[in-house]
């Protein structure tokens, strides 16, 4: 039985008519095509699906696409400026070589930012232990943590 | 994942009716356990009640030498919650060493105490500190709560509304995390009240249980030597490919002296 689903998804309304078993992650990636969220383990222990709701960061994944019902979404499409310069926390990961093939970055970005949110200048030990929620099997996370670091100031 | 009717109620009187009118019904907190394992088909209900939208569940009150937190609020919440943290800073550090961020966002404690996961962490702090488990029926004391792996007294139909623990004199959390999930292979919560002490300990058996020996001799020395010097026996204890029996018998009292330090702010 399809049921309708409204919210707003990078600051644009967004409705559909879904099944209640479709993850958010798959709502995401197949009806908006926003597909710079990954699925990476599908089993809600990688971090590259990570995305806000409502300010916060979640693993979508992990959740139905109905318990974003009527919620703000944030995706990793939803922050670059409309001209198309990179938000400072995406040039720091550019400018500081944080990531190498590139497919843990989208949630490593969505996750450093709630983190810069809670700790707007954090020690390098807090962004270890907070990003402990995304895996990345490239870049050993030393030039992670500095993109981080840099992109808090930015 | 099956498929499966959803339904968002508004009021637990409105999930209580869905849920008695459906003999396969779920109720859905965060969703952290519960979608893993539909996605897993572990778990295939025929309708899901989604409590997101239930204000009465959610906030934490301190009040009358208690603190009561409302079955969905979120392990982030409980965690930077400063009421929690002045009134039981072990609670909230639990809270905050539960998963990880993401996970933190979305997973609640009525979740996590109703599912009863056996290293799951909330189980420690609700019989560590002697918890009262409020339902949409009644009240159960904490350490007649946790029946056995996954299985709580929760009956069917009951609905986890609240949970009110005691603010103590000093308590400590520590546990051995494993790495990749992050769940407690070995985790102990320890309280010191005007009534007694208690060890609550989580991951090292099938369901949350206390440890009686340790509880006399903390009650006689409050001191970390005086927790880590008693023995657990492996018996029944899990065993898996991260740990023995053995091996978790012994971080009981290794984890036990830790969180004895942490009480008392060492």
């Amino acid at each position: 039985m399809a049921v309708r689903l409204t919210l707003t998804v990078n600051g644009k309304p967004v409705s559909a008519e879904i099944e209640p078993r479709l993850l958010l992650v798959d709502f995401i990636r197949d009806h908006l095509r926003l597909t710079g969220t990954h699925i990476g383990c599908d089993t809600a222990q990688c971090g590259a699906c990570t995305i806000h709701l409502n300010g916060n960061a979640v693993k979508c994944c992990n959740m139905l696409a109905l318990q974003a019902q009527g919620a703000n979404v944030l995706t990793i499409e939803g922050l670059a400026r409309a001209d198309g310069t990179m938000h400072p926390m995406q040039a720091a990961f550019r400018d500081h070589h944080g990531l190498q093939c590139g497919y843990c970055t989208p949630g490593m970005v969505m996750s450093a930012l709630d983190l810069v949110k809670r700790h707007p200048d954090p020690s390098e030990e807090q962004i270890r232990a907070e990003l402990d929620g995304n895996l990345c099997r490239c870049t050993g996370y030393h030039n992670i943590v500095k993109a981080v670091q840099a992109g808090a100031k930015a | 994942m099956h498929e499966f009717n959803y339904h968002k109620a508004g009021t637990v009187a409105e999930a209580a009716s869905r849920l008695a009118a459906s003999p396969e019904a779920r109720l859905l907190a965060g969703g952290q356990t519960l979608i893993a394992a539909m996605k897993m088909r572990l778990a295939a209900p025929s309708d899901l009640i989604d409590l997101a939208g239930v204000a009465e569940l959610k906030g934490i009150k301190v009040d009358g030498g208690q603190v009561t937190i409302g079955a969905m609020t979120t392990h982030a919440e409980v965690a930077a919650s400063q009421d929690v943290v002045r009134a039981i800073p072990a609670l909230a550090l639990l809270a905050g060493s539960i998963g990880d961020r993401m996970v933190r966002n979305m997973g609640t404690l009525g979740g996590s105490v109703a599912n009863n996961d056996p290293a799951a962490d909330y189980p420690a702090a609700v019989v560590g500190l002697g918890a009262t488990i409020t339902t949409n029926k009644r009240k159960v004391a904490a350490d007649g709560f946790f029946t056995g792996m996954y299985q709580t007294a929760l009956e069917d139909g009951e609905i986890l509304t609240s949970i009110a623990f005691p603010i103590p004199k000093r308590a400590g959390y520590m546990k051995f995390k494993n790495p990749a999930s992050r769940y407690a292979m070995v985790g102990v919560f320890v309280t010191e009240t005007a009534g007694g002490v208690r060890v609550a300990v989580t991951g090292a058996g099938p369901c949350v249980f206390r440890v009686a020996g340790m509880e006399q001799a903390l009650a006689k020395s409050f001191a970390p030597a005086a927790a880590a010097g008693v023995k657990v026996p492996a018996d029944g204890l899990n065993a898996d490919i991260h740990a023995t029996a053995e091996y978790r018998a012994h971080l009981v009292s290794v984890m036990a002296g830790r969180a004895v330090e942490q009480a008392l702010g060492k």
